[in-house]
């Protein structure tokens, strides 16, 4: 098994070089979380990270996408240093879709202005019509794709939707503009089994149609080891376990759990 | 009958000002969940800008944009307190105020009333020339109508523009306004700029109407938007064809026909804010029970537009 932090061959998409992030500096509940950590995922890769709570997972999609800054180390996307660029300009290349089925859409907001503004993302928010009413048949047949049947309620505010229907429109929304990478957090934690299977479906669809650069954080090893083409999976801050392709496919959950359990005994839990 | 007609076209023509205000309101705390406390200087500012503009001789409708814009600028800064400096949206709200009062007390050149009687106003001027001067009344409602329509539109349209969905977006999910590339404090501060621009509005064409500005308009300006906005949708928002700005015009309508009634029916002038603060509480608990039955939600509404 190849543990390194880079094993990717071509430019990558994502790279994260010499990562430090301490929480909570000089107080007694200091937490050194990432002391040297690197990353390097390739155009295209759909990268599965596991790992167990305060292992980093979060905190790493968190340094991605600007809602936390590094102490040291830079992050680059498409080649460009985006280490101190402000959220918000990150996220114009960047779709993310949360745990919470509220985050990832406007409840108050109807589903077809949801979908304009998606479609407007990276462009002028100016004085111009909101929702072009020639656009209906167009957000209509994107929909339909969902098979949820939101094709034929248009006009229904978004709070009104199930979670699964919310996490299936937010990912509809967060791909609609290009974007060099999508961050998935838990997308399907928060979703009955049922639902959580129709996303996951989505999710693969989505990528695989528009061959995204994807990590996603997931709790769930069937996913985790049924989907994507990279695992990570991350404890304490680094990353122990970097299985890709013929030998991610050859992971069984059993090594997985397996692995989650020397994780455990490591951190003093018995079993 | 003649009384009784008389006191209704006040209600409806004082309604429709605070009804241009509570379309300030509405888009602060209806739609970006932003208690502010500012318009109870902006709203003086505006009558004190149109004031010192009108008796200096300039046109009364180049007064009512320098209000907006004035209120507009005043607004800016509670967001910029709020967005960029991180000082809480009610304390924001307080300190923008209490500028404020210095603001209008220079404008109007220190005296707490500017008067400017007989001159041009938007009520002699322009189209109210048309309605003789002898229906006095009629033309102050006709006048009210007019501007408060027309913000109501303008507004109802900006709020279907790619900006307004934005705005929209922003009070209700920041994180989709940065999904979307866009920074929401952003938002905030332009929202905040377009109520307290209402707000002044409001205030410079309720001074036309006086003849006089007065520096002390602007107390419990925040307690009559908020309760025309909650008054308005709680009580319209579930008439299907009604949009919640007009709901929120109707309720500034109705909150200022219970005061003058209470007036009328012999409440000494004193108690008058007295009552408005009672009247707002009454409406808060009763939609919060209404709500409690109706499963606990937050919100005032569902912002239909």
């Amino acid at each position: 098994m190849s543990v390194g932090p880079n094993c990717e061959p071509g430019a990558p998409m994502l790279e994260l070089r010499h990562i430090r992030k301490t929480f909570n500096r000089g107080s007694a509940s200091e937490l050194r979380l990432f002391e040297d950590f690197s990353l390097s995922v390739g155009r295209g890769r759909f990268v599965c990270i596991i790992g167990s709570n305060g292992s980093g997972k979060t905190t790493l999609l968190n340094l991605l996408c600007g809602g936390e800054t590094p102490d040291g180390g830079e992050i680059l996307l498409d080649g460009r240093d985006i280490t101190r660029v402000p959220e918000h300009r990150r996220f114009r290349r960047i779709g993310r879709v949360y745990q919470d089925p509220a985050l990832g859409t406007c409840p108050r907001l109807t589903i077809l202005e949801n979908l304009a503004l998606a479609e407007n993302k990276g462009g002028r928010f100016g004085l111009s019509r909101g929702v072009g009413r020639k656009k209906t048949e167009e957000y209509r047949a994107r929909l339909s794709l969902l098979k949820m049947g939101l094709e034929d309620q248009l006009d229904l505010p978004v709070e009104n939707l199930s979670g699964g229907q919310r996490q299936a429109l937010s990912l509809l929304l967060c791909t609609m503009t290009p974007i060099d990478l999508l961050v998935l957090d838990e997308h399907t934690a928060a979703l009955d089994p049922a639902s959580g299977e129709t996303v996951m479906e989505l999710t693969r669809r989505l990528v695989e149609e528009k061959k995204l650069t994807t990590l996603m954080v997931t709790h769930n090893l069937r996913f985790a080891a049924a989907f994507g083409d990279r695992l990570l999976l991350m404890h304490r801050g680094r990353i122990v376990l970097d299985a890709a392709d013929a030998e991610k496919r050859k992971l069984k959950i059993g090594d997985l759990t397996d692995r989650f359990h020397e994780i455990s005994i490591e951190d003093g839990n018995s079993l | 009958m003649d009384v009784f007609l008389k006191l209704l076209t006040g209600i409806l023509q004082e309604g429709l000002v605070y009804g241009i205000m509570a379309l300030g309101t509405y888009v602060t705390y209806q739609v970006l969940h932003f208690p502010d406390l500012s318009v109870e200087g902006t709203f003086p500012l505006g009558a004190c800008v149109a004031g010192a503009m009108i008796a200096s001789g300039l046109s009364p409708w180049l007064a009512c944009a320098a209000a907006f814009a004035c209120g507009a600028a005043a607004g800016g800064v509670t967001g910029f307190l709020h967005v960029k400096l991180h000082i809480t949206d009610l304390l924001s709200g307080i300190l923008t105020m209490t500028g404020l009062w210095s603001v209008n007390l220079a404008v109007t050149g220190g005296s707490a009333v500017l008067a400017f009687y007989n001159r041009p106003t938007v009520y002699t001027t322009g189209p109210a020339a048309l309605i003789p001067a002898s229906r006095n009344s009629l033309r102050a409602l006709a006048v009210a109508a007019a501007f408060c329509v027309l913000m109501k539109l303008l507004l109802d349209r900006f709020l279907r523009t790619k900006s307004g969905l934005l705005l929209r977006a922003a009070g209700d999910n920041p994180r989709f306004a940065v999904a979307l590339g866009k920074d929401p404090g952003n938002q905030m501060i332009l929202g905040l700029m377009l109520g307290n621009g209402l707000a002044a509005l409001a205030g410079c064409i309720l001074c036309q109407r006086e003849e006089s500005a007065d520096i002390f308009s602007g107390t419990g300006m925040i307690v009559m938007g908020l309760a025309a906005v909650i008054i308005g949708i709680s009580l319209f928002s579930g008439i299907r064809f009604l949009k919640a700005t007009t709901a929120v015009v109707f309720g500034a309508i109705l909150y200022r026909g219970v005061l003058v009634a209470a007036l009328q029916l012999g409440l000494p002038t004193n108690y008058l804010k007295l009552l408005m603060a009672v009247l707002l509480t009454a409406v808060l608990v009763g939609n919060n029970a209404r709500f409690a039955q109706k499963g606990g939600k937050r919100d005032v509404s569902r912002t239909e537009l």
